[in-house]
């Protein structure tokens, strides 16, 4: 595996200790030797990487410098579109098929010079909390191959856990980022809403899909993230005003600042380990000099509720458009209406059907005023509630998962308890604002514990300076052993 | 409370064409993941209310100026079903 | 009993912006199928609206020139269907907050003027085009469907009408109107044949001095002013004469048939009314604030309504300035030059929606490449009122200069058309006129008076017809009289 952060590979390829070409082999190497396990890829675009990592190498040679990501391998959730790579957002009704065009995401990290090495696995169109529902076979941890990689982005989060990639991305609408990140070990990050553009990302809630990082460290997740953001043309909802520096609050410590421990993300529900963990961080934040209360958002409570209402909702409309006619799968009908509905309960896994059927049924007339409608105003009140807690505190924190990585199969009878899985990152894709998770140790089985630090809309910097002071207490460094050899 | 739910309607709205037992099964599984969301509807709020994109900025706009389109051919190479230029589709019928 | 028939209209137009919408692609007629289309129009996985600045001003436009209130914040909506022409199964448009709203439009119907009432102008984009086969048509793949997604995404502007209209002519007289409006802002070509104007009507009935609205039918696919005026027409009978027989008005769409002359029921589609709205994610709003809004104005051209009023200023009766607020705008300016360089109005307005048009229709030439120019038009008034020339040769002046003649007088000389105004040459040709008809003459002095039209025609013949027949009148009473 590679053992090195972006920072410090960046470092040696400028120097010439290493090439493009080598990381990319230890990268493909290391995929060799875990992917038969793990199932963190679902199409690896070995030949299109080896031309980027070469192009790298003579850019290099050339005095060329793209930047941070320039020469570093990296991995795609497969819910991006890449030109004329597979991409399928883990479902069978788009088996086989070959965007046109690229994501504006994706444009960027070619033009900084990064080597896609390729497309990770997710649920299906981004529905689920523990890559189960791909269409192509789940995802492992690789802390515990009995076990999930957390979702919807496991395959991302997996990858470098794993270090068949330096850094990976994913999407996060409710936590699919920060729930896999805590479950693998590694740092994962959604950024303000508009921040990252969305365009050719494929939309699974419009209103709350944000594209973010997947890194070993905290200051990894910030150059990566300034590699992919910016304001888009493409995207109406891009934010188009001045960005803060992410890596302005590196190292800066946490003194004086102000941090506020979320009193509802406790309690029942949280795994002993996984509060104790918490607790010991927050004594730490203190012990570093930080002003550390505890402030209640009471929303909270009923931000789950109003999140699958409102993402379904917007899902049952964004997947329209997948009917057999353009593009993808086509089951044969007599009509259109029977070609459409055949080609769509065919393509799509239960997962999605069952929100498709929620979120049609949430919009629909009569009901849309108690559910649709109320989840909104209830969005609009967590939004509130943030603002107050803000006015107290600099940063918010808890625990980004209640549990630690769960047995495969254990959750996939119970949506319920699937949903619950997220009931810690959700608040912050309602309201916007960013959030990341940082490991800060293992449970006495061994499986990692994340923490998440949630910032207010652009608080970027200020995240991030709390979150480098995690890390930095957390002594986090250990990779992921499970896989015999392998790592 | 129960709640609701006319599930062949609603899966006619969503074009899913589900046989009677998955229907069963969904409406089940449907029935109580809105229990839960219901509780949405404790909280009382001002009908006006609204969110908003979290950085609230409006009027989002492009010029209208021309950019290139895609070559038809990598376009229909995608489709199922393609004659002469066109995306081809069974008949329509008026139930559409 | 008698029956009032109620009336709503709802227009769609198409904006002829450069690019469509929500995308850069072309708004194009008669291109290649499928050639003007990208992610965003094609609906493709991943790709994204974002809205057409122009298409917005294009809208404002039509609403301030329909007299309606500007939102000051809009939003778009989803609107949620299934159709194979429909690419991403769902319509961006605008529930209830729609750029545009309260306005009206007056409408003139048999010399009375109705104001119609504007509930609503909102913005959405078109859908592609579906071509139905049937088995044995053009392509031998049996029956089916062929789509193409040139049109999917050219921007669309609702215009819905309140209920206020009252008759199949005044149905008619809306559209119309309506079109014009729009054709006259430059924001649309507003082609009823190309569809890029297109008209739906909702009809009810009530009986005479009813408040309440009966049960209304839409009727759809009528694709010209006169197929709107007949099947409104028919649609008023067909409910009339049901529910005189006892039968029931029930809601429904109905197709209106151009060749049988009838409307025919399109078989109601189950659930298919429920379209789930809600606020589209991928936009954020649109705030019209009153600077934007005023800058819009400012850009507004003039419009039949108020150019009439002005032409009604400037001294044309209502019908004159009506006719002439609604003709070209090329036949218009030669008026406007006429009148700033001294034409009185009605005379300029009644030559040019006379003789002028008169000239051009005979001679198949578009009003644009008339060789007429206001300058000309005084000219040749001034030249009437003058005596120079009789109101007859002045049509001959008029047929020689849009003929290529060159300007009024240089005709007028070259065809020797002008009048004989020399005082001496006009008492020596009526010298010569008593003179040979001295019974005529022996007749006015018994007091025949008929005789005096007579000698007058004398005069104008031997003079070819160039005396100013008010002169010869006055200098033969004169010499009669000695
Ligand atoms: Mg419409
Ligand atoms: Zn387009």
């Amino acid at each position: 595996m590679i053992d090195s952060s972006i920072s410090e590979a960046g470092r040696r390829l400028r120097s010439g200790e290493v090439t493009a070409l080598s990381l990319l082999k230890t990268a493909l190497d290391t995929a060799g030797r875990t992917e038969a396990q793990l199932h963190a890829f679902l199409t690896l675009d070995t030949e299109g990487a080896r031309q980027a990592a070469a192009q790298a190498d003579a850019d290099f040679a050339d005095g060329i410098d793209l930047g941070p990501l320039h020469g570093i391998p990296v991995a795609l959730k497969d819910n991006m579109c890449t030109r004329g790579v597979e991409t399928t957002a883990a479902s069978q009704i788009l088996a086989g098929y070959l965007p046109p065009y690229d994501a504006t995401v994706v444009t960027r990290l070619r033009s900084g010079g990064a080597v896609v090495v390729g497309k990770t696995n997710l649920d299906e169109f981004a529905m689920g909390s523990s890559t189960e529902n791909s269409a192509y076979g789940t995802t492992y941890n690789p802390w515990d191959l009995t076990r999930v990689p957390g979702g919807s982005s496991g395959g991302s989060a997996a990858s470098v856990a794993a270090g068949s990639s330096l850094a990976a991305f994913g999407s996060d609408t409710g936590g699919s980022i920060r729930q896999p990140a805590s479950l693998c070990g590694v740092v994962g990050m959604k950024p303000t809403y508009g921040t990252v553009s969305r365009y050719g990302l494929i939309a699974f809630a419009s209103s709350l899909d944000q594209i973010g990082p997947f890194t070993r460290t905290v200051e990894d997740s910030a150059l990566a993230l300034q590699a992919i953001w910016g304001h888009d043309p493409h995207d109406a909802t891009s934010y188009a005003g001045d960005y803060p520096d992410p890596t302005n609050g590196l190292g800066r410590g946490v003194e004086g600042l102000r941090i506020g421990l979320v009193s509802e993300l406790s309690g029942e529900g949280f795994e002993p380990a996984v509060e104790t963990a918490t607790g010991a961080m927050v004594a730490s934040l203190e012990s570093a000099g930080a002003e550390v209360s505890e402030v209640s958002l009471p929303t909270f409570d009923i931000a789950l509720s109003a999140y699958y209402l409102i993402a379904p909702a917007e899902a049952s409309s964004n997947l329209a458009r997948f009917d057999g006619i353009r593009y993808g799968l086509r089951v044969d009908g007599s009509t259109t209406e029977e070609l459409m509905s055949r080609t769509r309960a065919e393509g799509f896994g239960p997962e999605v059907t069952r929100r498709i059927l929620l979120g049609t049924y949430s919009l629909s007339a009569g009901y849309y005023d108690a559910f649709y409608g109320q989840a909104q105003r209830v969005r609009a009140a967590i939004q509130e509630d943030f603002a107050r807690a803000y006015q107290q505190v600099d940063v918010l924190v808890s625990p980004t998962s209640p549990t630690v990585a769960f047995e495969a199969g254990a959750r996939t009878a119970d949506p319920l308890a699937m949903y619950l899985s997220d009931i810690c990152t959700i608040p912050s894709n309602l309201s916007g604002h960013p959030a990341i998770s940082v490991p800060i140790g293992l449970d006495d089985a061994g499986l990692p514990i994340g923490f998440q630090v949630m910032a207010p809309a652009l608080g970027e910097e200020v995240m991030y300076q709390a979150a480098a002071e995690v890390e930095h207490l957390a002594g986090f460094s250990i990779s992921p052993t499970a896989i015999e050899g392998a790592l | 409370m129960p709640i609701e739910i006319d599930i062949a309607h609603v899966a006619r709205l969503a074009r899913l064409a589900l046989d009677e037992g998955e229907l069963e099964s969904y409406r089940a599984q449907l029935g109580v993941i809105l229990e839960h969301a219901a509780r949405v509807q404790s909280l009382e709020i001002e009908p006006e209310v609204e969110a908003a994109h979290p950085l609230g900025f409006a009027n989002a706009f492009r010029e209208d100026v021309l950019r290139p389109s895609l070559d038809r051919d990598e376009v229909l190479a995608q489709a199922p079903s393609a004659v002469d230029g066109y995306f081809l589709a069974p008949p329509a019928l008026e139930s559409e | 009993m008698s029956w009032e028939p109620v009336i709503g209209i709802e227009v769609h137009v198409e904006l002829m912006t450069n690019s469509k919408m929500f995308c850069g692609c072309a708004v194009a007629f008669g291109a290649e199928p499928n050639t003007r289309t990208c992610p965003t129009c094609l609906g493709l996985p991943g790709a994204l609206p974002v809205p057409n600045k122009v298409a917005i001003e294009s809208i404002m436009s039509i609403g301030l020139a329909l007299n309606c209130q500007v939102s000051p914040r809009s939003v778009f909506h989803r609107k949620n269907y299934f159709y194979a022409d429909l690419p991403k199964n769902y319509q961006i448009s605008q529930f209830d907050v729609p750029v545009c709203h309260d306005g009206y439009l007056d409408v003139e119907v048999d010399g009375e003027t109705r104001r119609v009432g504007i509930e609503r102008a909102h913005m959405e984009e078109d859908t592609g085009k579906s071509m139905h086969l049937g088995a044995g048509g053009r392509i031998h793949a049996a029956e089916g469907t062929l789509l193409d997604f040139n049109r999917s995404g050219v921007p669309l502007v609702e215009i819905v009408s309140r209920p206020d209209i009252r008759g199949a002519v005044e149905s008619r007289a809306y559209a119309q109107q309506l079109r014009s409006v729009v054709a006259e802002l430059g924001v649309s070509d507003a082609r009823l044949e190309e569809g890029s104007i297109r008209f739906d009507a909702n009809v009810s009935i009530r009986p005479e001095g009813e408040e309440l609205l009966g049960t209304k039918v839409e009727i759809k696919n009528m694709n010209s002013f006169r197929s709107l005026e007949r099947a409104v027409d028919f649609e008023i009978g067909r409910q009339i004469d049901l529910v005189e027989s006892g039968g029931l008005v029930v809601q429904e769409t109905r197709h209106w048939d151009e060749e049988a002359g009838v409307t025919h029921s399109m078989r109601t589609k189950e659930g298919s009314s429920d379209y789930r709205y809600f606020t589209e994610p991928d936009l954020v709003p649109m705030v019209m604030d009153e600077e934007w809004v005023d800058e819009v104005r400012g850009r507004l051209p003039e419009l039949p309504a108020d150019r009439r009023r002005r032409y009604e200023q400037q001294g044309l009766d209502r019908q004159g300035a009506g006719v002439l607020s609604g003709m070209d705008a090329e036949l218009r300016a030669i008026y406007e030059e006429a009148v700033r360089s001294g034409a009185p109005a009605k005379a300029a307005a009644t030559w040019l929606t006379g003789e002028v048009i008169g000239w051009a229709r005979k001679h198949k030439v578009e009003s644009s490449a008339l060789l007429l120019d206001g300058a000309g038009l005084a000219e040749l008034i001034e030249m009437v009122d003058e005596g120079l020339v009789s109101s007859s040769a002045a049509k001959e002046v008029l047929d020689g200069v849009l003929s290529g003649g060159g300007a009024p007088g240089v005709v007028a000389k070259d065809h020797d058309l002008l009048q004989m105004k020399d005082r001496d040459a006009l008492e020596a040709a009526v010298d010569q006129v008593v003179a040979a008809h001295p019974g005529a003459v022996e007749g006015f002095r018994q007091g025949e008076e008929k005789v005096v039209g007579f000698l007058v025609g004398q005069v104008m013949k031997a003079t070819q017809g160039k005396a100013d027949p008010r002169a010869v009148n006055q200098i033969l009473r004169a010499k009669l009289s000695e």
